[in-house]
């Protein structure tokens, strides 16, 4: 089984789609010669063509339109945002007509488009280039979101988004686009339902719930906490929408502690959505209130000072403390 | 490519109509709107433009359907206003004055064309052979589409403004893509087609119409993008949206513009099936503005008395694009009273029936709504559709029980 860092298995995904379907195509800003400003698509422009791997004009709008109508002919065109932040100019194109599609024709029209978005922050950039804009888009009925933690579920995510009838926003978490690990192109394993949950560590006295960036984060918080006595699950989410509450709501009624970790800010944030349903449907295995840890109400601040922004192993431990004070 | 100037020489374009077009790109001269026009105001036909030569060839049948369905629309869309002022309809949109850029226009498409109307294309959809009982399920509030795209190749309507357009664009790169894909297997290519993305002076304002026309240009997609403009969107006039003539606009992208008197029926087919055959040869976009005026409200929710003057309104009703084209027809022996008589009794016949089948709509259950969002199985609609089955359920239950009761 080959090991990839998790760009690179993303790019084995595109290249595996493209091959496997010549209605795949992708487009986006510098995606073509340059391969993505990540090199995510390094290498695809010269295998399939200009044709089918698009470098667009810059015109987020325009790349996410346009990718609506090749749909509408049977085309699955997967579309590069270049950055978290640059994708509100395709905000409209994606919540209005992207996610309604399907329900305004009655099933009659589909409109099977991938957006890949790089998103999270931590790499020391400039604004604009490190949100989390998962809420905006996992609110609008029609649209599911996936987003990986690690390379495996990264190849398999790509070409399961590509394959889904609907559209599927992929969040890329590019602080881990380098994370290395294994990855088998044969056979998805557990990752072959892209919207299950995963639990990938067991534990007995409390749940953190995590995706995207965070999972490794929260797998070293629950490590950590070893040397407390703690014995800590750690669930990673992967689909943001749909969102997995069964394999969130055994673990809790298990464990009877909840923390959530997300870098998008908490306030109207799935922290919330998931502390509220999992009230619904575990409130009597609850030992404690649900914790979330997030980012604040406040736009993403200067890199100098993401550090203590961003949730860390402190953060997350310190979570689990309130969680544990009950 | 780099360091290479951009251009907007049309080399493809024969040097009579290029000075044609070059003419036409001044707004005015003496006071006189410049543009394509085939049929004076008194339906009178001149040949002065290059597309009178194509005009001259259509034969009594063609011209008469042209009426025909420019009559058939307005009174359905009669029809359609009546019926929301009677409480039927929630809102309805009216074409009226618009007739001849619609049924000229969509007249000129191929059955293997794709259109992406606005709101307002009730007379494209007629021309595409659109039930047009259905255009009226939106406003019955039973439907946010209503008709099947794929049976006529015109798309549902869109209500944002301008964000038809790109899918119109991309629509267009498929066919580009169709064709390529084909002769790299070997296979027959398929017939060549083109897109019509419609929109209107104020959409014209949108960020997706610029994204639209650069995609068009860069990638020369076959779509023709036919502005309506009616001078007013809403309440702002059309010197809000631009202080140029539109068409003009599409020198800056690369691609020709041209401005087609909207209220002649004759030169807007004629325009537009040029526009057409160039974008099916691989030449690239074409923007059509058809210089038109909406007679009636934005829609039924509006008051033109409250931003125009009435002296305008009776300017362009001297314009009337039907009765235009009704002197034309009589003048020329093309059409007697006999036949406006046999057109009218279909236009009534026409307006029964969509009144007929609006009355008769069902609404979807929202259960069924629920079950379209998605095209595969999803967790959280099946959670929900099963609480709000139960819910409702529980209703029929106290009813039934009430009934056995004898409450």
């Amino acid at each position: 089984m080959p090991t990839m860092t998790l760009a690179k298995a993303i790019n084995a995904g595109l290249r595996d789609a493209l091959a496997a379907d010549e209605m795949v195509m992708l487009m986006g800003e510098d995606i073509g010669a340059l391969g993505g400003v990540y090199r995510v698509t390094e290498g695809l422009k010269a295998e399939f063509g200009e044709d089918r791997v698009v470098d667009s004009p810059l015109a987020e709008s325009g790349i996410v339109g346009t990718s609506i109508g090749l749909s509408l002919r049977g085309y699955r065109p997967v579309g590069e945002i270049q950055f978290d932040g640059f994708v509100y100019p395709a905000f409209n194109q994606i919540t209005t007509q992207l996610a309604k599609l399907h329900a305004r024709s009655r099933g009659q029209l589909t409109v099977p488009v991938t957006i890949r978005i790089p998103y999270g922050g931590g790499i020391g950039s400039v604004e604009h280039h490190s949100e989390s804009p998962e809420a905006l888009f996992a609110h609008t009925a029609g649209l599911r979101i996936l987003t990986p933690s690690n390379p495996h579920d990264a190849y398999w995510m790509t070409r399961h988004a590509i394959e889904c009838e609907d559209p599927v926003i992929v969040l890329e978490p590019k602080r881990r686009y380098w994370l290395k690990g294994e990855v088998d192109t044969e056979d998805p394993g557990t990752s072959a339902d892209p919207f299950r949950a995963h639990v990938v560590r067991q534990g007995a006295d409390a749940t953190i719930v995590a995706y995207g960036p965070l999972v490794p984060v929260a797998l070293a918080a629950a490590e950590a906490a070893v040397e407390d006595g703690r014995s800590i699950e750690v669930v990673d989410l992967r689909s943001l929408s749909p969102i997995d509450f069964d394999t969130v709501t055994a673990s809790v009624q298990k464990t009877g502690r909840l923390v959530v970790a997300h870098e998008a800010p908490t306030f109207g944030g799935l922290g919330g959505e998931i502390a509220a349903r999992v009230s619904e449907r575990a409130f009597l295995s609850l030992e404690a209130p649900v914790i979330r840890v997030g980012g604040f109400h406040m736009p993403y601040p200067v890199s100098k000072v993401e550090g203590q922004y961003l949730p860390d192993i402190d953060r997350i431990l310190e979570a689990l403390d309130r969680a544990f004070a009950y | 490519m780099a360091g290479e100037l951009p251009t907007t020489e049309f080399d493809d374009i024969p040097e009579e109509l290029l000075d044609e077009l070059e003419a036409l790109a001044q707004e005015r001269t003496e006071g006189h709107v410049n543009m394509v026009q085939l049929l004076d105001e008194e339906g009178r036909f001149h040949h002065r433009s290059h597309f009178a030569e194509r005009a001259s060839a259509w034969n009594g049948d063609e011209l008469r359907g042209l009426y025909r369905d420019m009559a058939m629309i307005r009174r359905f869309d009669a029809e359609a206003t009546a019926l929301q002022r009677q409480g039927q309809l929630s809102l309805w949109v009216p074409v009226r004055g618009q007739e001849a850029a619609q049924i000229g226009s969509g007249r000129a498409t191929l059955p293997q064309d794709y259109i992406f109307p606005t709101y307002r294309e009730h007379g494209v959809a007629l021309t595409r052979g659109v039930e047009l009982g259905e255009l009226l399920r939106q406003f019955r509030g039973v439907s946010n589409g209503g008709w099947d795209p794929t049976e006529t190749n015109f798309h549902l309507y869109t209500l944002v403004l301008a964000a038809q357009v790109p899918h119109a664009v991309g629509y267009a790169m498929a066919l580009q893509r169709d064709a390529s894909r084909a002769a790299g297997a070997g296979r027959p290519l398929p017939e060549s087609a083109a897109v019509v993305a419609y929109f209107g002076d104020g959409a014209s304002s949108e960020g997706d119409i610029h994204e639209s026309m650069v995609f068009a240009a860069s990638f020369k997609a076959p779509v023709v993008f036919f502005c309506q403009n009616n001078q007013w969107a809403i309440s702002v006039p059309t010197q809000v949206q631009s202080r140029i003539p539109l068409h003009n606009r599409a020198k800056g992208y690369g691609f020709p513009g041209l401005r087609v008197d909207g209220n002649d029926v004759l030169a807007v087919r004629a325009v537009t099936e040029w526009a057409l055959e160039r974008a099916r040869s691989g030449k690239g976009p074409v923007l059509i503005e058809a210089y038109t005026y909406r007679q009636g409200a934005h829609t039924t929710a509006d008051d033109p008395t409250k931003y125009r003057l009435t002296a305008e309104e009776e300017s362009w009703l001297a314009k009337d694009p039907v009765t235009r084209f009704e002197k034309f027809l009589r003048a020329e022996g093309h059409a007697d009273d006999a036949f406006f008589a046999e057109v009218a009794a279909e236009g009534d016949a026409l307006a029964a029936k969509s009144r007929k089948d609006v009355l008769a709509f069902e609404p979807p259950s929202l259960a069924e709504e629920m079950q379209n969002v998605y095209s595969e199985r999803h967790p959280l609609v099946d959670e929900e559709l099963a609480w709000h089955l139960q819910y409702e359920a529980g209703f029929a239950d106290a009813d039934a029980n009430a009934v056995e009761g004898g409450h």
